[in-house]
Formats: structure tokens, C-alpha cells, sequence
């Protein structure tokens, strides 16, 4: 008996391991298609396998969100004090080595302010300064890669898809650098370029110039894209939308207005503020962009239904804007950089941060997969900490902060490779997934023209008289109500019958 | 005050030794990994305009025969094997993997009409213009011995065509009418007469191997139970069917080569209508053979070209032709799924691969996952109509091409 039990023991957990719901809606595709109701089995057929195969795809992404290695960082303060009141010291101290060797200052007051960027595996910053100073550092290991005077006023200053090359745009020209501080290239046909932007999976580098003009130039073969004139002055507000490479700019009128290669008007013009914009922000998802603006305040826009979420009241209006991997937003006013955290969920009350720098903020910029954030100001240069801003987890195939060159080479292969035309640029990305209907119905409408009749109409039901037995009012009545109601679940002319 | 900020240890994220792989962790979040669909969308237009670069389906010429082929077996047993005959009597045995004849003999002493090897391999059935059916052995005869056949049926009127049953010792031949043969007899066990003259093909139903079809010379199909003692169903189509062959995965569908450009494939259970029509060729079709999947078919057709179509498709998906090919009168497509072979009026047998830009060989595995990638890929957005254009694109020679548009202009014209 006792050995019978044994045998009969039951799993206490039967059946796979369930997935907690919200990793299922982090990846979570587009919804179920309506299915095509009538004689189309294969094709029904088909759309219920692939729909089955990617719930699956998706499951198994799910799972494996439990096996990454690292946690994102984190700052909690005691009782009663206030996270916006711990100094960068303090934090620097209270961690490891490594770590507190990432906040530190480059004193470099002679070039004038500062602007920043960091490239896209977090490795490598870019430095530019006003008066002409230009420099490139593998920051962690604090590894000068270059640094030359280029003689002319400094605009802007961008890693393009490497770091191998940059870009400089200078007081009249753009120009390209190598890592090592050679010019490759000078472009003259980008004139005056005041920001830029780069869009890493279309090899684009997009420029905004004081003459009103938006300008795309393919890095990879080195063509002008297009050149657009925005007719709206001078342009040196400049963000883009990681989601769908869409730039957005910011207008002294209070309007932003987003902009793609394909077309010469804008989009969409968005009135955002009172006064002129000073700085746009757009986060990963493409969701949520802030923006500040003269008029004191900084206001948080649901960017896909363009409709606003909250306004915030800052006393002295924020300079610049720069939103982190996980939602950290700082904006810089004057020579203090504040960090909020989650802007668009809660209403939010006080900073998450505060630090004060030695000059006026010129440039802000979080480093990815790092909890850094980097401060370009009039005295040079700031590397401040900020636990919970960088993606813990980072993924070897798309940037990977510690590949070998093989590594890079195969993946700027396989990048180049898989480069998106401009005209792929889109609001919605996902465009081409979707069912072409309006092609379909306008071939439809250039077919019927063609032949004189509607190849897919039905014909009037008329039912027949010499069904045995079933031929009293009452049984025509129910089957035209029978087809009737088939055709009106399939969305077709029911409503024909039932007169 | 707690604090974590992220530090990484490189150690986890760097590989030890030169001679390890490199470490490459993955987070599947879709926020890393922006414009999934343009993305794929590239890959998969870069893998339809790769494939196109690589369709190089053919592989070897098997020359040696002195007049047109005109009927091709496969081996029952042996992937290697290759059989055919020639309209001088001759059957030659080659060697695929040499691309070799290792063997020749005069069978008969006008056309070979038809030729069979039994399922066990070890012996093959011809059938020839001098009204004989013989039987051979499937070794090359020793040293110092003369070529003879096993056995010799004289019959009284020219046989056109010739199968072997799967199962049994038993063939059928069709001439005059259908007989079935038993092996060990010399006049056949039974006989089909439909009205009809003449037959042109005969073949057994791989699945059901109790059932035959034929094609008549009054443009008629006509199915046989071997079982029954007369025949089962007759189907009369427009022009005369040149061959027909079954599907081998599904025991009712017969695919027939017809001389009206076309080919139909009928459900034998419902004769009323060709469950598809396949058409693309511009000329008449001689002769057809079905994948060992059952999910495509091969046809060779009197305009020097072979096609390749799906068996739920109405167009193909893939023709092959050569200035040196003329008149392509038989095909074949190999047991193992992966080759075509054909035999045309110039003497010449063609090895042709069945998928163009197949890579041959064993394919390590990160290739094969490869191949499979940019497979899936390619299906995926097989509809969109820039990757549609170059996916069908396919250099037809001048002639056939326009014929084509001629042909296509005088549906057009018919439909209005």
C-alpha cells in the first residue's frame, strides 16, 4: 500500500512554470488580427500558426528576462533624509572603487563651455568645446584617444555610428574626424549646422543649421539625403525619437515640430509652450517627450497621440534636457543639474538629484548601460554618479561596451548590412507589418472599372420554393434570416435580407 | 542611505584565453532593439536579392548517348543510379556521383519506349518499338559474358508505355489497351479496354497500389483498379494528355502533362474539375514528376525549358533552361529531394538542382541556422512588392518570352 502511494505521488506544481503577466506585456507585439471568416482556410490557417509561434517567441522571451545577470542601480536615503540632499562625495565614497573613480572633474576652463557626447556603447566621450578644443576619451580608463585644437568656434560635437569617427561642426563647415584626430572629410554643402543628430540604424546624421535649413547625410556612402528648408529660422533646439528616428525640433514660437527625410513639410507642429522651447527630450519608447521652455515650465507630451500629460513649474526654466535608459530625466539650470525620476507616471514633487558645477551647463548627456551622467559646462567637465539611470543589461549584438575589434568589425559588417532606407521613416515603424488595405481596395475599385462588375459581390440570396416541407412563409422566413445573420457576422450585406 | 550604483566585472563579460568564444549576453527587451520590422524587413530583401545571386541550378551534363533520350528510371534503391534510354535501343546506367555511364547495352532495335525498375532493384523492365518487353539484371554482366536479358515477352502490337506495381511482382504496359502482367507469365493476367486505339502512358498509384491511371489518345484520362475487371473512371479534357503522375503523399491526386501548355491536377474522386490548373509554359508539356514530399512537381515541356511548380500554385516557381537544351522529352527528380534530372532531343541528360541557390553538402550548423533565418525571412515578406519583383524575376529566353506576353494578351482578350 505504502509503496502504491508512492507511485500515485502527484506533481505539487503541475504544468510549465507561469510567467509573471508584466514581463508577458514588456514583450508584447501587436494584437490578433481579425481573421478572414469565409472560404479563405489556408489563409486563416496560416495567421492562427504564425499568431501561435510568436505568443511562444514572446513566452520564451519572457523566461529568459530571469536569467540576466545584472540589478539596476539604486539611491535610497534614510528616514529623514532627502535623496536630492546626498552629495556626489558622499556617494562616491560609500561605493567601490571602480565606481566611485566614474565621478570625477576635467578642469578645462580655458576652450570655453563644453558640450558632450557619449557613443552608444557608453565606452567612449566626445568632448567639444566652444573655442575649438576637441577631445575623445575612453573615459572608464581614462585612455585620451585624441585631442586637437580645430581653430574655429565649435557648434556641436556627435559620435557617428563608431568610435572610429565624429563629427564636428564647425563655425562655417561640417567636418569629420578620425578617432586619431585626422579631418577626413569637410562637407561643404552643410553650412552653418548649429545641432546634430545621429540615427544609428539608418546611418544618418542629421543636422539642424542657423538658416533654417534640415539637412541628412548617409555617413556610410557619404550622400546629402535631403536638405529641408523648415522656413522657421533658426534652428538650435534639436532632439530625436529613438523609436521611430523621427527629429524633433524646437521652435522660438513654442512649437515643436517633427520632421523625416521624405518629406519637406514638417509631420507634425505641436504648440508646447508660451514662450520659446529651449529643450526637447524624447525617451526610448518613444512615448513620452519633454520639453522646456521659456516660460518657466517643463511639460511631459504623450508623443503618439500628441496630447499633453503634466506641466511642471521650475522657478529658473531649464537649459537643457537629457533623458536616461530607465526614465531618468536632468535638466540643467544655470550651473545646478537636477534628476527626476519617473516625470510621466506620478506627479512629481522634488528632485531625485542635485549637484552644482563650476560653470554655466552647455551639454548634457547620460552615458548608456552606465549610472553616469555627464555635464559639459563653462569650466569643463563633470562626470557625476546616478544610480538607476543606465540599463543594467545590455545586449552583445546590438552594443556591447566590451567587444573586441573582431567583434566590432563583424557587427559594423552586419550593421551596414541591414541599414534602413530613409524611406522607412516613418511616425509609426511598424507600418510595414500591417495589412495593406487602402492598396488592396484601391485595386479592387481599378479592377471593377476594368471589367464593368464587381467580381466580389454577391448575389442577392433569393430562396428556393420546392424545399420538401419547408417551404411555408415561416421556413423562408428563417432561412433568409440565416443567411442574414452569417453575413453579418463576416461584415457583408446582411442587412439586405432582412427587408 | 543605500546605495547600488551598476559596476560590471569585466571578467564575466570578457572571454579568458584567446582560444574561448567570445561572451555575448542577450536581452531580448524590444526597447533595445528598435525598428524590428524595417530591419527584418532589410534582412529579408538582402537574402531575396543573395538568393538570386547564388541561383546557379546547374550541375552536370551526362553526354555519351547517339540519339535523343527518351525515357529516364530511377533506381528503387540507389540514389547514385540513374537509368536511361535513348531512341536507338540503347539503355545506358550512370553513375550520378561520377557523372559516368558504367554501363551499356543495346536493348532494342528501335525507340525505348518505356523503362522501369522493379521495386527491388536488382532488375529493370524495357519495353521498344519491336514490340518486345525485356527483362535485365541490375548488375553488369562478368567477364568474357555477352549482355542478355533475364527474360523476353514478344507481344503483337507496339507497347508505348510501362510501370512497375510497388509491392508486387507485377507490371503494367499499355499500347493497343492496358495490361497487366504478371512476371512469371508471358500474356497478360488482364486486359482494359475503354473504345479507345491507343494509350500513351501508364502509371501505378504509389500510395494505393492497387490503382492506374492512363492517358488515352482520345484526350482522355482513364483510372484502373488492378483489382476490378473493368476500368474505374474515365475524365475527357480538351487536348491529349501526354503523361500523367501521382502524388506520392497523397493517394487520390494525379498531376497530368497536357498539350494544351498546361497541366491539371485532379482529385480522383471528384473528376468534374481540376483542383488547380498550372499554367506557364508556351508550349506542349511532354512530361511531369512529383517531388518525393509531394509538394511540387517538375515539368518538361516541348518549348526547351523545365518548370518547377508548387502543387497548390497555378504559376511556377522556377524555370531552367540553356541555349544547349533543345526539346526536353522526360524528367526525374531524385529520391533525396535535392536534384532534377532531364533528358532531351540532343542526346544530353541534365542534373539541375531542385533548389537554385542551394548550398550542396553538409552545411555547419551555424550556416544551416543561417539558411534558415533568411528562409523564414523571405517567406515572411514574400508579399511585399519590392521583394516580390525581385523574387520572381527569372531571364527567360527572347522567344519564350514573348510567346509568353502573346500568350498572356490572347487570355486577356478571351476573359473580356
Amino acid at each position: 500500500m505504502f509503496g502504491y502511494s508512492l507511485l500515485q505521488k502527484s506533481d505539487p506544481f503541475p504544468g510549465p512554470a507561469p510567467v509573471p503577466k508584466d514581463k508577458l506585456q514588456k514583450f508584447k507585439r501587436q494584437d490578433k488580427i481579425q481573421k478572414p471568416r469565409r472560404q479563405h482556410y489556408r489563409l486563416k490557417d496560416i495567421i492562427t500558426r504564425s499568431e501561435e509561434a510568436s505568443e511562444m517567441a514572446q513566452k520564451q522571451a519572457a523566461r529568459f528576462d530571469l536569467l540576466l545577470p545584472e540589478d539596476a542601480g539604486f539611491l535610497e536615503g534614510d528616514e529623514d533624509e532627502d535623496t536630492c540632499m546626498i552629495s556626489q562625495e558622499d556617494i562616491a565614497d560609500a561605493v567601490d572603487i571602480t565606481s566611485g573613480a566614474k565621478y570625477f572633474n576635467l578642469k578645462l576652463n580655458q576652450f570655453g563651455p563644453y558640450r558632450v557626447d557619449y557613443s552608444r556603447t557608453g565606452r567612449h566621450l566626445l568632448l567639444g568645446g566652444r573655442r575649438g578644443h576637441v577631445a575623445c576619451v575612453d573615459w572608464q580608463s581614462k585612455q585620451l584617444m585624441c585631442e586637437i585644437n580645430v581653430m574655429e568656434s565649435i557648434n556641436d560635437v556627435k559620435w557617428l555610428h563608431t568610435e572610429h569617427m565624429y563629427a564636428v561642426a564647425q563655425k562655417k563647415w561640417l567636418y569629420i574626424y578620425d578617432s586619431n584626430g585626422i579631418e577626413l572629410h569637410c562637407i561643404r554643402t552643410f553650412n552653418d549646422v548649429l545641432r546634430m543628430q545621429f540615427l544609428p540604424y539608418h546611418f544618418l546624421l542629421a543636422t539642424a543649421s542657423a538658416t533654417g535649413f534640415l539637412q541628412y547625410l548617409d555617413v556610410s556612402v557619404g550622400k546629402e539625403v535631403a536638405a529641408i528648408s523648415t522656413k522657421t529660422g533658426r534652428l538650435d533646439v534639436m532632439c530625436q525619437n529613438p523609436h521611430n528616428a523621427v527629429v524633433h525640433l524646437g521652435h522660438p514660437n513654442g512649437t515643436v515640430t517633427l520632421w523625416s527625410p521624405n518629406q519637406k513639410e514638417a509631420l507634425v507642429k505641436m504648440l508646447c509652450h508660451q514662450g520659446g522651447v529651449r529643450s526637447v527630450a524624447v525617451d526610448k519608447t518613444g512615448t513620452y517627450m519633454i520639453t522646456s521652455g521659456m516660460d518657466k515650465k517643463m511639460k511631459v507630451f504623450d508623443v503618439r497621440a500628441f496630447k499633453p500629460l503634466r506641466s511642471y513649474f521650475l522657478p529658473a526654466g531649464a537649459s537643457c534636457l537629457s533623458l536616461s535608459q530607465r526614465g531618468l530625466l536632468s535638466a540643467a539650470t544655470g550651473d545646478i543639474v537636477q534628476v527626476y525620476r519617473d516625470v510621466w507616471s506620478t506627479p512629481v514633487t522634488k528632485p531625485y538629484m542635485a549637484h552644482r558645477v563650476r560653470g554655466l551647463i552647455w551639454g548634457l548627456h547620460f552615458c548608456p548601460f552606465e549610472d553616469v551622467l555627464g555635464v559639459g559646462h563653462g569650466e569643463g567637465f563633470t562626470s557625476m554618479l546616478v544610480p538607476g539611470a543606465g540599463e543594467p543589461n545590455f545586449d552583445g549584438l546590438d552594443a556591447n561596451p566590451y567587444r573586441s575589434a573582431k567583434q566590432r568589425q563583424e557587427w559594423e559588417v552586419k550593421a551596414l548590412l541591414e541599414k534602413i532606407q530613409p524611406e522607412l521613416i516613418t511616425l509609426d515603424p511598424t507600418e510595414l507589418a500591417q495589412v495593406d488595405r487602402t492598396t488592396f481596395e484601391q485595386r479592387h475599385r481599378d479592377r471593377v472599372e476594368a471589367l464593368g462588375f464587381d467580381p466580389l459581390a454577391k448575389e442577392r440570396f433569393v430562396p428556393k420554393f420546392k424545399k420538401k416541407g419547408r417551404s411555408s412563409a415561416g421556413g423562408v422566413e428563417r432561412r433568409k434570416k440565416q443567411v442574414a445573420h452569417e453575413d453579418q457576422r463576416e461584415g457583408g450585406q446582411g442587412l439586405m435580407y432582412i427587408t | 542611505m543605500k546605495v547600488k550604483v551598476l559596476s560590471r566585472n569585466p571578467d564575466d563579460y570578457v572571454r579568458e584565453t584567446k582560444h574561448d568564444i567570445q561572451r555575448v549576453p542577450r536581452n531580448y527587451d524590444p526597447s533595445l532593439h528598435p525598428f524590428e520590422v524595417s530591419r527584418e524587413y532589410t534582412r529579408a530583401l538582402n537574402a531575396t536579392k543573395l538568393e538570386r545571386v547564388f541561383a546557379k541550378p546547374f550541375l552536370a551534363s551526362l553526354d555519351g548517348h547517339r540519339d535523343g533520350v527518351n525515357c529516364l528510371a530511377k533506381h528503387t534503391r540507389s540514389l547514385s543510379t540513374l537509368l536511361s534510354g535513348s531512341c536507338d535501343g540503347e539503355v545506358k546506367v550512370w553513375d550520378l556521383t561520377k557523372h559516368e555511364c558504367v554501363r551499356t547495352l543495346q536493348a532494342h532495335g528501335g525507340f525505348v519506349r518505356g523503362m522501369v525498375v522493379r521495386y527491388c532493384g536488382n532488375s529493370f523492365f524495357t519495353i521498344g518499338d519491336d514490340k518486345t518487353i525485356k527483362q535485365w539484371k541490375m548488375e553488369a554482366p562478368g567477364y568474357g559474358e555477352e549482355e542478355e536479358p533475364l527474360n523476353t515477352i514478344l507481344g503483337k502490337t507496339v507497347f508505348t508505355g510501362l510501370d512497375h506495381h510497388q509491392k508486387k511482382g507485377v507490371f503494367a504496359t499499355c499500347g493497343q489497351q492496358v495490361d497487366i502482367w504478371d512476371e512469371q507469365r508471358s500474356t497478360p493476367i488482364r486486359s482494359f479496354t475503354w473504345g479507345v486505339d491507343s494509350f500513351s502512358s501508364v502509371r501505378f498509384n504509389p500510395v494505393e497500389t492497387e490503382l492506374l491511371g492512363s492517358c488515352a489518345s482520345d484526350r482522355s484520362i482513364v483510372l484502373y483498379d488492378m483489382r476490378e475487371s473493368t476500368p474505374l473512371k474515365k475524365v475527357i479534357m480538351t487536348m491529349r494528355t501526354n503523361t500523367l503522375c501521382w502524388n506520392p503523399m497523397e493517394a487520390y491526386c494525379f498531376t497530368c502533362a497536357n498539350e494544351d501548355y498546361n497541366l491539371y491536377t485532379y482529385d480522383m474522386r471528384h473528376l468534374e474539375k481540376p483542383i488547380k490548373v498550372h499554367m506557364d509554359h508556351v508550349s506542349a508539356v511532354l512530361d511531369v514528376d512529383y517531388s518525393p514530399t509531394g509538394q511540387e512537381f517538375v515539368s518538361a515541356s516541348f518549348d526547351k525549358t523545365i518548370r518547377i511548380f508548387s502543387k497548390d500554385d497555378g504559376h511556377s516557381r522556377e524555370v531552367y533552361h540553356t541555349k544547349r537544351m533543345q526539346h526536353v522529352i522526360c524528367i526525374k527528380w531524385s529520391a533525396d529531394n535535392k536534384y532534377i534530372l532531364s533528358g532531351s532531343d540532343e542526346m544530353n541528360i541534365r542534373l539541375w538542382k531542385a533548389n537554385a541557390a542551394e548550398k550542396l553538402g553538409v552545411l555547419a550548423p551555424r550556416e544551416r541556422e543561417a539558411v534558415n533565418y533568411s528562409q523564414k525571412l523571405k517567406e515572411k515578406f514574400q508579399h511585399h512588392p519590392q521583394i516580390r519583383r525581385i523574387a520572381r524575376h527569372r531571364h527567360l529566353p527572347k522567344n519564350i518570352y514573348h510567346q509568353k506576353n502573346e500568350l498572356r494578351i490572347m487570355k486577356e482578350a478571351r476573359r473580356r
